[in-house]
């Protein structure tokens, strides 16, 4: 490909068409360039273009304290804002060797299974408008406004939530909280079979995603592609099952697996993770034990010297948290392995052979969010 | 012969897919219970946010105009942006020792990223969360505000 590349771009002696697909782009929700060399409709390469909003956010950590890190996960990946907190966490706890009240450990779950069915409800409205369906999108930001008024109502805001401190919760949840669960639950078994005859059984739908974007398991490993987007290629590659955290190792659910690896397995695979999420939820929702909402700690968290290793399964895969501490109140260097870095540097490989109209339908089944790459 | 089969099969089975779907959204459309939306600017007078709605960071104050804030710096120290500054003024108290009184809470609302970790943090409660949150203005200098109103002072059974 390098080759190809200098012939191309730099000497300018190829007969191919450069074209540029962003720096904005429906499909992604963010800022990214693709620079896609074209074989009149069919796509030879692709080049991402990332950092167009790279704030320093693992610079900035290196210069504020361990509670003020948590708000700046938000930011990564602004679609599980929890889990990313909830990463965090779960490092610094590991580090200092707290051990957190059951109650703190249900609720993370909870939140956690909320968020994730958040973002994939909003996945699913987006891909489906990616596709031409653009009733979809109001189907599916009509079922996550339910969800964000449960955030809403216990934490107060609705997608960048930091609700998580190091140690437990920032307060307790709002007594509404089970109650509006339950009746989110019970509302939601009802509208998931909507999903499905809008889309999922759509004949146009079919044609745009079947067989499109293949990626082989080999690939998905090679890549380190994780999620679902990993999953839909037959990689069991779920935190949640591998490394159980929080309450994951209280709860009976499967890892959603297919084979195919095309666009429309990464598709099923998200659908089916719906149904698991609502499954985890009913199993925890009526069983949060009374107790404290967070642990005794110290009012400045210092960590001791070392190195520390946290991961946890966002919606879009894997993140994980590595710290490295010398002491002080705030790390010496800190490093996040986000999920859509490896899942869109595949992009070239999976798409390469297919149309310009199919790079839509693959960048808009790997659910790229682009803040998590630029961090 | 099979082909023709499979053509027609897949034809109906197209138009069945797509009929599957527009009975969902002929649905809705007939049925005028499930709209979800809000007429945000006329619904203004019956709007009311959630009771921990982070809209803006306030200072409670009383009718006799105290509040419970003590200048101590703590949320200043905790906020993670330096969208807080306190001035404080040093005055003899009744006993004719110097005392820190707070002078001005200075808010910057377009530094602010709503952690939370302000009220959380403060020891006297003297910070809470308000749930205002149209705060579009013409200039960028009306974001920085003074939360403590002119003329307030400490609530004394606060101090411990």
């Amino acid at each position: 490909m390098t080759e190809e590349i200098i012939k191309d771009v730099i000497i300018g002696e190829s007969e191919d068409y450069i074209i540029n697909v962003g720096p904005q782009h429906p499909s992604t929700h963010g800022v990214l360039r693709f620079e896609v060399c074209l074989q009149g409709e069919t796509v030879k390469y692709l080049i991402p273009h990332i950092g167009y909003i790279h704030r320093g956010i693992e610079k900035m950590c290196e210069a504020i304290t361990y509670p003020q890190i948590i708000h700046l996960t938000d930011r990564m990946d602004y679609l599980s804002a929890h889990i990313n907190n909830e990463a965090v966490c779960l490092c610094v706890e590991n580090a200092l060797q707290v051990e957190v009240p059951e109650r703190v450990k249900y609720i993370r779950t909870i939140l956690a299974e909320l968020n994730r069915l958040a973002s994939h409800q909003l996945w699913w409205s987006a891909f489906g408008m990616d596709l031409g369906a653009l009733t979809t999108f109001f189907y599916g930001l009509r079922d996550r406004e339910k969800i964000l008024d449960i955030f809403e109502e216990s934490f107060g805001s609705r997608l960048l939530h930091s609700f998580v401190m190091p140690g437990g919760l920032m307060h307790d949840v709002h007594p509404n909280f089970q109650k509006g669960i339950k009746e989110f639950i019970k509302y939601f078994r009802k509208k998931l079979p909507e999903y499905d005859q809008l889309l999922t059984g759509n004949v146009i739908f079919h044609q745009r995603a079947k067989g499109i974007g293949l990626m082989s398991k080999e690939t998905a490993i090679a890549y380190g592609v994780t999620g679902p987007s990993g999953r839909g290629s037959g990689w069991s590659c779920d935190i949640r099952k591998i490394a159980p955290y929080s309450a994951y190792d209280k709860v009976q659910f499967n890892e959603c697996l297919e084979t195919e690896g095309d666009t429309f397995a990464r598709y099923q695979v998200r659908m089916r993770e719906m149904h698991e999420s609502l499954s985890i939820l009913e199993q925890l929702v009526d069983n949060i034990p009374e107790g404290d909402y967070t642990a005794k700690m110290k009012p400045i968290i210092k960590l001791p010297a070392g190195e520390f290793f946290q991961r946890v399964e966002t919606a879009r895969g894997e993140l994980a948290v590595y710290i490295v501490s010398d002491g002080n109140k705030s790390p010496y260097r800190i490093k996040f392995r986000t999920p859509n870095f490896s899942n869109l540097f595949v992009m070239n490989t999976i798409t390469s052979g297919y149309k310009i109209a199919d790079l839509v339908a693959v960048s808009g089944s790997l659910d790229l969010v682009i803040p998590d790459i630029d961090r | 012969m099979n082909s023709i089969s499979k053509y027609f099969k897949d034809m109906f089975g197209g138009i069945s897919s797509l009929w599957a779907g527009m009975r969902v959204t002929g649905k809705y459309f007939v049925s005028p219970r499930a709209i979800v939306t809000q007429q945000y600017p006329e619904n203004r007078a019956t709007l009311k946010m959630e009771e921990r709605f982070k809209g803006e960071i306030i200072m409670p104050h009383d009718e006799n105009n105290l509040h419970a804030c003590t200048g101590c710096g703590i949320c200043e120290m905790n906020c993670p942006n330096g969208s807080i500054e306190i001035i404080t003024n040093r005055v003899p108290n009744a006993e004719g020792k110097m005392e820190r009184i707070i002078d001005k809470h200075i808010y910057h609302l377009s530094m602010c990223t709503f952690c939370g970790l302000c009220v959380k943090t403060c020891p006297s409660d003297a910070l809470a969360f308000g749930q205002k949150f149209e705060h579009a203005v013409f200039d960028r200098s009306k974001l920085t505000k003074v939360l403590n109103q002119p003329g307030s002072s400490l609530r004394k059974e606060a101090k411990k």
